[in-house]
């Protein structure tokens, strides 16, 4: 489609939002061209800051008038290039929609703008005794709409669960266009379930509301250093295995901790081939308890330090490495894919060993950080661009790991999302059966397929019309750019 | 070849239905009992390409619930079902994690799992029935305060549909992103968008101990009559003390603060539930602490709720613990949580004999009255109670009812998403093949 296709909808979009609310100017433009995931870039046709839920169904209502793809995008940290810009369509960016709308201690819940940011729910009820407890580590800046189309998770999400878990109840636009509610109490199919972490593909979420958890009463943050990962391996089974499920669990091997030491001089406890970092949180005696136990594991099955952290300031500290790992490598490598892969928790040694053999065959070093309570790995592979091919091989490392991931029963993403960036791992995971069922969902929601086309899923489909409700032959299939199946 | 043929065809076992059969009326003409989720897909393209309507059972236990379909030939009962390996539950101690087969009393799977010191944190409750029908009626227990509900516990599931395609999503891990997730869409969909034939479930550690704490709080109404209008309008108490109660509380107030402190303490209970079995008289409130240290953590809610009556701690649950106030007439009440007690005035207000019971700190209520309640009366009850609760966000739906009880009335009632849930609907069963009519705006 020609810039000049976009010229007629672009000045719609301006009479409705006024000029500063639409970019169109090349230069402006490309600040939009890609989102975390920096590889994948394309210049959006027209973008749009809409203020309102209204204004962003009329700019859906334009877009389905004049068949433009519409992608959404929050604060554009993604992983996995969900957010990528069409360069045929039109890109709504949630910016300018952050208003905290209401708290309500009594009900425990908050509703808020798709463009508020994560970690703005909680600073909104800091001291109150509440917080929003998904916390992605990029809780700063990314927002609430983006974490709905994602359905993030984070670090504490071993014990406090996904995005889904905690929101529970959701203003979207529709593909069409329609402003629609979808409620937790409302009788009926789990809208709001389907919904949140369908990156986009089933409309705009304009207003969330959130279940605000009770700040739990203590806090223990552990740090206990292993030989090696093996042993540290050991030590996160035997916690499981105890009954305990703490608020988090994290693992770092040799080449994370050398990194995040040269980044931001963590000092974890020299010699450790492994760090294990252990968050237990609720009620103090529990907390109490469970320490006495964690750290009994830990000495038994080999941690050789452990240091604890009580008060907010410690706890930063032993965070500070874990959570610069991954612009950490940066410092050890002149360029890096940060992966994200599941397996269950217990092939975790194998799957380790495995990677560590694909990063000797193929000359590629690989830094592990992962969240080990719940088998959610996100190997760092390392490599430098300005040798030929090791991009390639690095690619080729990376995808293997996901291979594992799939063969070992686990997933191609815990938390970064299909995206652009996986949707070709999909049909690897999933039958084709499981797909098109899917797709049966994309089509009741987004039956031309119109918003944030592409993603997820690896080949673009058509929804065929509902038996008794059929229209005359879709404008694609009419025009011979598309069949219909 | 005939349809009975056919169906014998499939492998499954195929009898003719009797009238105990019957769902919500309706008497199915066959019911089969098949196997594996290949011999439920190929019942479906049967049914496909004979155009039955097929409706899939468990233990039946909540066969009758939503609307009586509006026909009924095929039954799929779902008790044989065995997973691939020949196995009712493959259960992955490390990984905190269990596939099981729909067919599958809840029950059955939560003792399985009881000598590993593991449990699916999802109460029995409504007489549980089987994984499935758990499942499609998406009924959770007192725990759902701590746990969330069976959407939160299901991390995979298998569907067939009614076109006989067999669809997986989600996986084995707890942590998984790739894809919709079916599983949210399949539970609570009461049948009508395909047969569920295995769920993959994340489990928790069976908790070290485990307290209740009990409460019976006085008659809310003194002569057993609401006041004319209790406390202003959605004003929720924050936790108010009772001392600095409002000088027109009544018991429902103070019920109100008491859930509040209760929901918001640090002991952090597992479940907090509401018994109230006749509306003259008082009801009682319990709370299950669990998990390490739950004897220091009962003491600290013991003291809170000694505020409000004399308070009593037990290692045993309350008899009517996760058990349904009644079955004949059975609703359902939803409200956000401060709401819990105008939602208890509201279906107290006809002066109708109910029985409520439920997770009053979720402010998910059961209601139920006898079978012989008055039909005008019901339906005035039920108009009435989402009239009241329709400002707060609240919603009653009739689960369990005799069909003469409910000829006028809506058992689901309103709900703002109705036209994309046909739309789902077209799309999973464009032949309405599936339990047709029996959910949400007769979809």
């Amino acid at each position: 489609m020609s810039t000049t296709a976009l010229d007629g909808p672009a000045r719609r979009f301006e009479e409705l939002l006024g000029h500063r609310s639409v970019i169109t100017d090349p230069v402006r433009l490309r600040t939009y061209e890609c989102d975390g995931l920096t590889h994948h870039r394309v210049t959006p046709g027209v973008v749009v800051l809409p203020e309102s839920a209204e204004q962003i169904a009329a700019v859906v209502r334009i877009c389905n008038e004049h068949g433009l793809p519409f992608v959404a995008r929050g604060a554009g940290t993604g992983l996995s290039g969900g957010a990528l810009p069409r360069s045929d369509g039109v890109l709504i960016v949630t910016a300018k929609m952050r208003r905290i709308l209401s708290i309500d201690l009594p009900d425990r819940r908050a509703t808020v703008e798709p463009g508020v940011t994560n970690l703005a729910i909680t600073e909104a009820v800091r001291g109150l005794g509440r917080y929003y407890a998904p916390d992605p580590s990029s809780q700063q800046v990314c927002t609430i709409g983006g974490n709905v189309a994602e359905n993030s998770g984070g670090a504490h999400c071993l014990k406090y669960g996904f995005t889904v878990n905690h929101v529970i109840g959701l203003e979207i636009v529709t593909p069409d266009g329609d402003i629609v509610e979808l409620t937790e109490n409302d009788p009926g199919y789990d809208l709001l379930g389907a919904f949140v972490g369908s990156e986009g593909t089933l409309g705009i979420a304009t207003k969330v509301t959130v279940r605000l958890s009770r700040t739990p009463e203590a806090v223990t943050t552990l740090l206990a250093a292993f030989e090696d990962v093996e042993r540290g391996g050991r030590a996160v089974s035997a916690i499981i295995g105890a009954g305990i499920v703490p608020a988090a669990i994290e693992m770092m091997d040799a080449l994370a901790i050398e990194a995040a030491e040269a980044a931001v001089s963590c000092a974890y406890p020299e010699g450790a081939g492994a760090v294990l970092i252990v968050e237990l949180d609720g009620p103090a005696e529990e907390v109490a308890h469970q320490f006495g136990e964690v750290t009994r594991i830990c000495r038994e099955t080999g941690a050789f330090e452990l240091r604890v952290a009580d008060d907010p300031a410690q706890r930063a500290a032993i965070w500070k490495g874990r959570k610069s790992a991954f612009a950490a490598v940066g410092r050890i490598s002149p360029a890096y894919i940060v992966q994200d892969g599941v397996v269950p928790r217990t092939a975790l040694p194998g799957v380790l060993a495995s990677i560590d053999r694909l990063s000797h065959e193929y000359g590629i070093r690989v830094a592990n950080v992962f969240h080990a309570g719940d088998g959610n790995l996100h190997p760092l592979v390392l490599f430098d661009d300005a040798e030929p091919g090791a991009a390639e091989r690095a690619e080729l490392v990376s995808g293997r790991i996901l291979d594992l991931c799939i063969e070992h029963g686990g997933s191609i993403t815990g938390e970064h999302g299909v995206g652009v960036d996986k949707s070709r791992y999909m049909p690897r995971m999933f039958t084709g059966d499981d797909l098109d069922t899917m797709q049966l969902v994309r089509c009741a929601f987004d039956p031309r397929g119109l918003s944030n086309p592409g993603k997820v899923f690896p080949t673009p489909r058509l929804c065929g019309e509902v038996p008794g409700v059929r229209k005359g032959v879709h404008p694609l299939v009419e025009a011979g750019r598309a069949e219909q199946f | 070849m005939d349809t009975l043929e056919a169906l014998r065809a499939t492998g499954a076992g195929i009898r003719e239905a009797t009238p105990g059969d019957a769902v919500g009326g309706v008497v199915p003409r066959w019911v089969a009992s098949p196997g594996s989720t290949g011999e439920v897909a190929a019942l479906m393209r049967v049914s496909a390409g004979h155009d039955l309507a097929v409706v899939p059972a468990g233990d039946g236990t909540k066969l009758d619930w939503g609307n009586p379909p509006e026909r009924c030939d095929l039954l799929v009962d779902t008790r044989g079902l065995t997973l691939d390996n020949g196995l009712v539950v493959e259960h992955s101690s490390g990984d905190l994690v269990a596939r099981v087969s729909a067919g599958l009393p809840l029950g059955t799977l939560n003792s399985t799992l009881a000598g590993t010191r593991q449990q699916l944190a999802l109460d029995g409750t409504l007489r549980a029935g089987t994984v499935g029908g758990t499942l499609a009626t998406a009924t959770a227990g007192p725990r759902r305060f701590r746990y969330g509900t069976a959407r939160d516990l299901l991390i995979g599931v298998t569907v067939v549909l009614a076109d006989g395609t067999v669809a997986h999503s989600g996986g084995a891990v707890v942590k998984n992103v790739a894809g919709y997730d079916l599983g949210k869409l399949f539970t609570g969909s009461y049948g009508t968008l395909g047969v569920i034939t295995e769920a993959v479930f994340r489990l928790h550690p069976m908790p070290a101990d485990r307290r209740w704490i009990g409460v019976d709080l006085p008659a809310p109404w003194s002569g057993g009559v609401p006041a004319p209008q209790g406390r202003s309008a959605g004003a929720g108490t924050g936790g108010a003390s009772p001392a600095g109660a409002a000088p027109r509380q009544d018991g429902l107030d103070r019920l109100d603060a008491l859930v509040t402190e209760l929901a918001a303490a640090q002991a952090e209970p597992a479940a907090i539930e509401l018994d109230w079995p006749d509306p003259r008289g008082g009801p009682s409130v319990a709370v299950l602490v669990e998990g390490a240290a739950a004897g220091a953590r009962a003491e600290t809610v013991r003291k809170l709720m000694d505020e409000y009556g004399t308070a009593r701690i037990g290692t045993e649950a309350p008899a009517w613990w996760a058990a349904p106030p009644g079955e004949d007439v059975l609703l359902e009440v939803r409200v956000p949580p401060t709401g819990a007690h105008r939602a208890l005035r509201a279906v107290t207000a006809g002066g109708l004999p109910v029985r409520v019971r439920g997770s009053v700190a979720s402010a998910v209520l059961q209601v139920s009255l006898p079978a012989g309640v008055d039909r005008a009366a019901f339906a005035d009850l039920v108009a009435g109670v989402r009239e009241a609760l329709r400002p707060l966000g609240g919603a009653l739906t009739v689960l369990a009812a005799p069909p003469e009880l409910v000829r006028e009335v809506d058992r689901w009632g309103p709900s703002g998403a109705q036209a994309l849930m046909r739309r789902v609907k077209e799309r999973f069963d464009p032949g309405r093949r599936m339990s047709p009519g029996r959910f949400v705006g007769g979809i």
